[in-house]
């Protein structure tokens, strides 16, 4: 087992959200990228910190809701105008300001659909295996302790040497994820 | 301010009381895996799943005997099963706005209330989605509804409100469900690492799909939540203006009215509110849960529920004012129908029960007091009761001409249906509150992280 010592990350546990965001601003300043954070709460500018691109969930949802609201009316357009028409006192069959309800219904359902399943796409979810559940402590990620993830084969700092830049960070402990 | 906040840390601006993150998910996370009262919750859960059986023999019956089982008769063809079924989504209106109209606003006070809320909202609504089905002549066809390729080459009128009525439930039903499940992941991954026992682990680990907080996944998350609430909240205004319509399209004297819709939205909120006040303060009190759901919630949860009262009062106002200014002698002796005719008891015991009673709140002291919070919105959510009870049938046992007018008595088969929803209701809210966090934890932690840089920041100033 020669790689044996050489765990797959870092993860510095902290006390609280405050000290997590300044050394994960000072550890991007270093030079490393391959970051990642965990917390009980969203944290507000954390994403930003450690460098994540924007998300396309909200076209996800723009575009499936467009999806429910054309296709509704198209639908209701051929069910009640052209499949099965019934002249009710001579109202116009298509009737445009009656579709819109269900039209409207189906535009929310369409987003809110897109918009779930976009973000458990882009999150990579479900998925019940992530390395990090072996690090000692992670458990605490989801109550109160604050977790930065450094993977070891950043290019800018090897592991050896960049431990000293980690123990400055002003971390409660830091654990190993094991390979 | 500042000097008067560092003078005193729980000045009266504050929400919670400050405590450390891991007692909030002590307190709450536990309740699932190691529940305190085994005893009481059984008898309380076997009790509602006595009148969940009256529901299922009720409905039985229903469907082996037919519709004539109930008092509804002509004219009057429309009895409680409407009435039911209106307000239980209204009481279910509540919980989808009290979460995702407050997280909009950024009203942080409504972190400690919006799980048992969403809650509340998915359980009226599925007690309410039973009563279009079972009130249909022949309920076993319900699926014609639904728009659907069929051999028959038969299509719904999508001109009918009552096909309006069948999309808003059921997309309101699934975007609760969606919005209500979104809101819970974090919390049930909070769960499973309090777990210490396998079952409990992997029940939570499956449900909570594997997540771990991480930053980008909080930061898609929050977006994904605030777009589904921010499409919620017109949702909800649509769900019951719909309904309102399936009244306000009719021809009717007392129905067709152009106030229906804001006024039948603004009370869906009112009582369901009166609900979500009552549910605050008896997990408050069985759970001992003081420092989560504080005092000043509760005024909070009081204040909006006297605000929407008087707007629905409002409605009262304007709807008899409307039939008096028409001129119309159908609209004005509806009207005074409901004043003095037969079901008069149903309009006064609304008026008493919804306003009259709700002035109590304009004192702090009764709205900082759980026990009066509670009868308020228990008289509250009795009168919404009467109210679409005389909505219903003031209308219509006296139309157009005498030949149609005629009396309702609603008959054991009514009343046990109403009492038996309401046995399914605490049934589904039992099981809820046994294993899922009844109380959203991160998003308390979070208001916890505010108030604790705002007492730093006021103590450096």
């Amino acid at each position: 087992m020669p790689e044996a010592n050489n765990p797959r990350a870092l993860l510095l546990e902290f006390a609280n959200g405050d000290d997590l965001l300044a050394a994960a601003g000072r550890v991007r300043e270093a030079g490393y990228r391959q970051l990642d954070a965990f917390t009980p709460f969203p944290l507000e500018g954390l994403a930003q910190t450690i460098g994540d691109r924007a998300t396309r969930i909200p076209w996800f949802a723009l575009i499936g809701g467009a999806a429910g609201a054309f296709g509704g009316l198209f639908m209701q357009w051929y069910a009640n105008v052209v499949s099965y028409p019934i002249n009710v006192g001579g109202r116009p069959l298509a009737a445009w300001p009656a579709f819109i309800l269900p039209a409207f219904e189906l535009a929310v359902l369409g987003a809110v659909l897109a918009a779930v399943v976009g973000m458990l796409v882009e999150n990579g979810l479900p998925r019940l295996h992530h390395p990090v559940f072996e690090a000692e402590r992670f458990g605490c990620a989801s109550d109160d302790r604050f977790f930065l993830w450094v993977a070891p084969t950043e290019p800018h700092l090897s592991y050896p040497a960049g431990r000293a830049v980690l123990d400055e960070l002003g971390a409660v402990a830091i654990h190993e994820v094991p390979a | 301010m500042a000097d008067e906040r560092s003078v005193n840390p729980q000045a009266p601006t504050e929400t919670l009381p400050l405590q450390p993150y891991g007692s909030v998910s002590d307190q709450i996370a536990m309740i699932p895996l190691h529940y305190p009262l085994r005893r009481r919750w059984l008898i309380g859960l076997a009790a509602s799943a006595l009148f969940t059986l009256l529901l299922v023999v009720a409905i039985g019956y229903l469907f082996y005997a037919g519709v004539g089982i109930w008092g509804i008769n002509s004219p009057v063809f429309w009895g409680l099963a409407i009435a039911n079924y209106v307000w239980w989504i209204g009481l279910g209106n509540a919980g989808t706005l009290i979460s995702a109209l407050l997280l909009l606003l950024s009203q942080q006070w409504r972190n400690s209330l919006n799980r048992f809320a969403e809650a509340m909202t998915l359980f009226a609504v599925f007690c309410a989605a039973m009563f279009p089905i079972i009130h249909l002549g022949r309920p076993w066809f319900f699926y014609w509804l639904l728009p659907y390729p069929n051999v028959m080459a038969l299509w719904p009128q999508f001109r009918s409100p009552l096909v309006w009525d069948v999309f808003a439930n059921v997309i309101y039903l699934l975007v609760s469900i969606i919005f209500f499940y979104i809101g819970l992941i974090p919390d049930l991954a909070t769960v499973r690492d309090k777990a210490r026992g396998r079952l409990g682990q992997v029940f939570f680990g499956v449900l909570s799909l594997g997540w771990r907080g991480s930053a980008a996944h909080w930061q898609r998350w929050r977006r994904t939540y605030r777009i589904c609430a921010a499409l919620a909240v017109p949702l909800v205004v649509s769900v019951h203006s719909g309904v309102a319509m399936l009244f306000s399209v009719g021809q009717l004297a007392g129905w067709q009215t152009t106030i229906f819709p804001p006024y039948f939205v603004m009370g869906a909120m009112f009582s369901g509110f009166g609900v979500v006040a009552m549910i605050a303060v008896v997990l408050r009190h069985t759970f001992r849960l003081d420092s989560l759901v504080t005092t000043r919630h509760l005024d909070l949860l009081a204040k909006v529920l006297l605000a929407s009262g008087l707007i629905t009062s409002y409605g009262y106002i304007m709807d008899a004012f409307t039939a008096w200014y028409s001129g119309d002698p159908f609209e004005r002796s509806t009207l005074i129908d409901r004043f003095t005719g037969a079901y008069a008891w149903s309009y006064w015991s609304a008026v008493i029960l919804n306003f009259v009673v709700l002035q109590g709140l304009w004192f702090e002291a009764v709205r900082r007091n759980p026990v009066l919070l509670f009868l308020i919105g228990a008289s509250v959510t009795t009168g919404m009761w009467f109210e679409r009870y005389m909505l219903v049938v003031t209308t219509l046992y006296h139309d157009f001409l005498p030949s149609s007018w005629g009396w309702y008595v609603a008959t054991f088969w009514d009343w046990s249906l109403l009492a038996g929803t309401i046995g399914l209701f605490f049934f589904l809210f039992f099981l809820f509150v046994r294993f899922l966090p009844m109380i959203s934890m991160f998003e308390v932690k979070e208001v916890l992280r505010e108030e604790r840089v705002e007492a730093r920041n006021a103590r450096s100033q």
